[in-house]
């Protein structure tokens, strides 16, 4: 499919950078300039190992991909000129380098890059017959460069180095893997006769097809011809150092022959170079056919494998370059001499680390510069960030301010809510530093938000919101009595307008935002919910019907979440100690009588009444306000009282109950409800429901749902009562405060 | 009356970053509240603003308040709560471990009790 698309893709606005990033994973992986450094760096592992993976698999698998999305991507100046130019980077760069190592190994490393930098020039210069001789000579290279990574092995083995400038004249020591060894490192030169010939050719015929369509002509044919030099050049010194060169200097053993078994594998090798370099319609060329379509994806260009073409331009190139690498080998000394003192010094790896290094060094530079350790500075920078954000349409593109809809009038009971809310957030800003008599003016936000709710049509929203207020305070003082009661004024002045000022701009921010949004018509898809949650989820209560059906998933990881804040609490108090003061913030000792007779009697006879109206609010709530969330709160509330008007110590005696256990039963049963209805082959927590009618009491309606709601309501109340009873009873731990409870309830 | 309320969200807005750029933890937890009504009523709103007509389907009834905001928020609500719970009981342990209620561990004060 995408192979066939290659039209598509190349006209595409993104091909370029679609083309540039997969090239660069192709470029890295199989070593091309400039990311070359790697792969002799990488020939740690015993060269069995090496030959496998550097000659034949893991390098190979970027030029495979290129050759794969050839047909999609090929063909465009961008692909050739990127693709040709750095292939014939690598292919020259490689075989320099690789002539000065004297590292048998290192040799073998470059030269495998130089390869494939040939593989991607025959890719790169995008005609289907560059395609067949590139896919020709993968198969060609990993045969060779394996079968003399391997004779590299046994050197290795024999003589304890593989240091050319030690090893010399093995020829006398080990003639069967001389042999061996001379016959693949003639493939890799490009000698007739062998596999590494025939492709070599085929590229060199190439490069001259593809020059004369191109300016420069000659340039191409003669740097291919250069790199075809070099090759020649590294592989008689691979073998004219190695097996001869007079006599070995100090090794660390007496070479001699290796092992039967050790010579096998590169044997096979070298019977293949000479199988497919002499006789290669016979033998490689069913499985070129089969690659070669599978790489091009249409019909075959004309080629023939053969030795022999008759005179051609190619075979004069092949002449040169052995010539030449023969020249250039006889020239080797003043040539390495040359090289150590220029070019050998530059070594791409260390260019590499220092400019990882440098980069290191910035983004830590970075980092100290904004992270200093400070959350004051750091939330500073996020709310200015996320100032600039909200503000940059307006800024950036002059969008309207007000929309086309038409606004509500103002009514007295929105005035008086509003009023009384915002002067109660400005009080809660001014009197933050007294810690006790803020909670008045937040308190009496919360209650405000709630008439909002309220006013705007959304019961449910109310209810939650009035619980929730009432439990957030209580939380809020059982902290409160372990913290210091006041916070010391800002001493810098500077930070107090630099504060001010935020605060303004973000508050305007979100005023226009709203603003803007507010008065734009809008498009709701809430039809949905209304039409099917009586047909789809059997409840007349919309936004129960949507926590727990039509959206339960959310529900469930939202029930989770809670459950998990709970047991994070649970955690962070375990074994907590703090100082609490025995004192109020006026100096005044604590109220001996901690509770007061007429709450605490009222607060017990609350206590059933409480429960019954959390009971039917979770029982009514998928048809009316109400709900899980809502009676689960209500219940919280009820239970809590008691502990406010009777001290935990009595509530202690009376309710023994591990609270923790809530929490599993509630996620139980609401995952239950879900897996209950995947067993009937429905999706996950699909809900079903039936009505019931008991007499005296009316109608019941039976839905799944109400499982999965009381699942909530359990969450709720078990999270909630964790996190306040345990808050609670880091007061009894308290020597002071504990002495007081038990006295209080002796009394 | 649209004013009225972004004008609201604008004052928690405004408020609640105020308070949570403060050194101490308990502000911070005051700022986060108020941040958190500012928030779940802003998301509130973005069903636009709509009187006596809960989303509660009833035979007579012809308009409906958008009820998908009011599920989000719903959840919100407890969700903050839980958060404001973990963070206060954070500050609790910083206190416990750190000797002082900065909100960076540091001491910069004297504490003004005990």
């Amino acid at each position: 499919m995408v192979l066939a698309s290659g039209d598509l893709i190349r006209a595409h606005p993104l091909y370029l950078p679609t083309l540039l990033l997969i090239l660069l994973g192709v470029f890295t992986k199989s070593a091309q300039f400039p990311f070359h450094f790697w792969l002799p760096h990488a020939m740690a592992a015993p060269t069995p190992v090496s030959a496998y993976l550097h000659s034949a698999t893991m390098v190979k698998a970027g030029v495979f991909l290129l050759a794969r999305l050839f047909p999609a991507l090929s063909g465009t100046p961008e692909w050739f000129w990127i693709v040709s130019l750095i292939g014939m980077t690598t292919l020259l760069i490689g075989a320099y380098i690789a002539l000065y190592k004297h590292d048998l190994k290192g040799l073998l490393a470059y030269s495998t890059i130089s390869h494939l930098g040939l593989i991607t020039l025959l890719f790169g210069l995008s005609t289907p017959l560059g395609a067949v001789a590139g896919v020709f000579h993968i198969i060609n290279h990993a045969i060779f460069k394996a079968s003399l990574f391997m004779a590299a092995g046994i050197i290795d083995h024999e003589c304890g180095t593989r240091d050319m400038r030690k090893i010399n004249g093995l020829w006398k020591y080990m003639p069967h893997t001389a042999t061996l060894a001379m016959v693949a490192s003639a493939s890799m030169a490009g000698v007739p006769l062998f596999n590494g010939f025939l492709s070599k050719e085929m590229f060199f015929a190439e490069s001259v097809q593809v020059a004369s369509h191109h300016l420069a002509g000659w340039l191409l044919p003669a740097l291919v011809t250069l790199g075809g030099a070099f090759a020649v050049a590294y592989s008689i010194r691979f073998i004219h150092d190695v097996f001869f060169n007079g006599e070995p200097i100090d090794l660390p053993k007496t070479p001699h022959e290796p092992p039967r078994w050790m010579k096998v594998p590169v044997e096979i090798l070298v019977v293949l170079c000479l199988i497919v370099g002499i006789a290669p319609a016979l033998s490689i060329a069913p499985l070129l056919e089969i690659a070669a379509r599978g790489t091009l994806q249409s019909t075959l260009p004309e080629y023939h494998l053969a030795l022999w073409h008759g005179m051609n331009p190619a075979v004069v190139m092949s002449l040169l370059a052995m010539v030449g690498g023969s020249l250039i080998y006889l020239l080797r000394r003043p040539l390495f001499a040359l090289h150590d003192r220029g070019l050998g010094r530059l070594d791409a790896r260390a260019l590499y680390h220092g400019i990882l290094h440098g980069l290191y060094a910035l983004s830590r530079s970075v980092t100290q510069h904004f992270d200093i350790g400070s959350l004051q500075r750091q939330i500073f920078l996020l709310l200015l960030l996320a100032l600039l954000v909200i503000a940059s349409p307006w800024i950036l593109h002059e969008a309207e301010l007000t929309g086309a809809r038409s606004t509500m009038e103002l009514n007295g009971f929105a005035w008086v809510v509003g009023t009384t809310l915002i002067l109660s957030s400005l009080a809660t800003v001014l009197l933050h530093r007294q810690r006790f008599i803020v909670f008045l003016p937040l308190g009496a936000v919360g209650l405000m938000v709630a008439l909002i709710f309220v006013g705007f049509s959304a019961p449910d929203l109310a209810l939650t919101q009035l619980s929730v207020e009432i439990v957030t305070i209580v939380l809020l003082l059982l902290a409160l009595y372990f913290l210091p009661q006041s916070s010391p004024p800002e001493e810098n002045k500077a930070r107090l307008w630099r504060d001010g000022i935020l605060a303004v701009f973000s508050g305007a921010a979100a005023t226009l935002l709203a603003w803007s949004v507010l008065s734009r018509p809008y498009e709701t898809i809430s039809g949905f919910f209304l039409e099917n949650s009586i047909p789809g989820g059997g409840g007349s209560n919309v936004v129960n019907v949507i926590l727990v059906d039509f959206r339960g998933y959310d529900t469930l990881g939202e029930i989770t979440v809670l459950a998990l804040a709970a047991l994070g609490i649970s955690a962070l108090l375990q074994g907590l100690q703090l100082n609490a003061p025995d004192r109020d913030a006026q100096q005044r000792l604590w109220d001996h009588d901690a509770h007061p007779t007429i709450m605490a009697t009222l607060s017990r006879i609350l206590l059933p009444f409480a429960l019954l109206v959390a009971v039917f609010i979770l029982l009514r709530g998928h048809n009316q306000p109400g709900g899980g969330f809502i009676a689960g709160l209500i219940a919280v509330v009820a239970i809590i009282l008691q502990y406010l008007a009777n001290g935990s110590y009595w509530m202690h005696q009376r309710f023994k109950y591990e609270v923790s256990p809530l929490l599993a039963w509630g996620l139980g049963i609401a995952t239950l409800t879900g897996v209950t209805s995947a067993m009937f082959r429905h999706p996950f927590l699909t809900s079903t429901f039936s009505h019931l009618h008991i007499p005296g009491i009316g109608e019941i309606e039976l839905a799944s749902a109400m499982a999965f709601d009381l699942g909530v309501f359990l969450v709720v109340l078990g999270s909630i009562l964790i996190i306040l009873v345990q808050l609670g009873f880091l007061h009894r731990a308290n020597p002071i405060l504990g002495r007081f409870e038990a006295r209080s309830w002796k009394d | 009356m649209e004013g009225l309320i972004a004008l609201v969200i604008g004052v928690l807005t405004a408020s609640g970053v105020f308070l949570v750029l403060r050194a101490q933890t308990f502000p911070v937890v005051l700022g986060l509240t108020l941040l958190s009504y500012a928030v779940n009523l802003f998301l509130f709103v973005m069903g636009r603003l709509a009187i006596g007509v809960p989303p509660v389907i009833t035979p007579n009834a012809t308009a409906y308040a958008d009820p998908l905001p009011q599920a989000l928020v719903l959840t919100a609500i407890v969700i903050s709560f839980g958060m404001t719970a973990f963070v206060i009981v954070l500050s609790l342990k910083a206190r416990a471990e750190l000797g002082n209620d900065h909100v960076d561990g540091r001491m910069e004060h004297k504490e003004s009790q005990q």
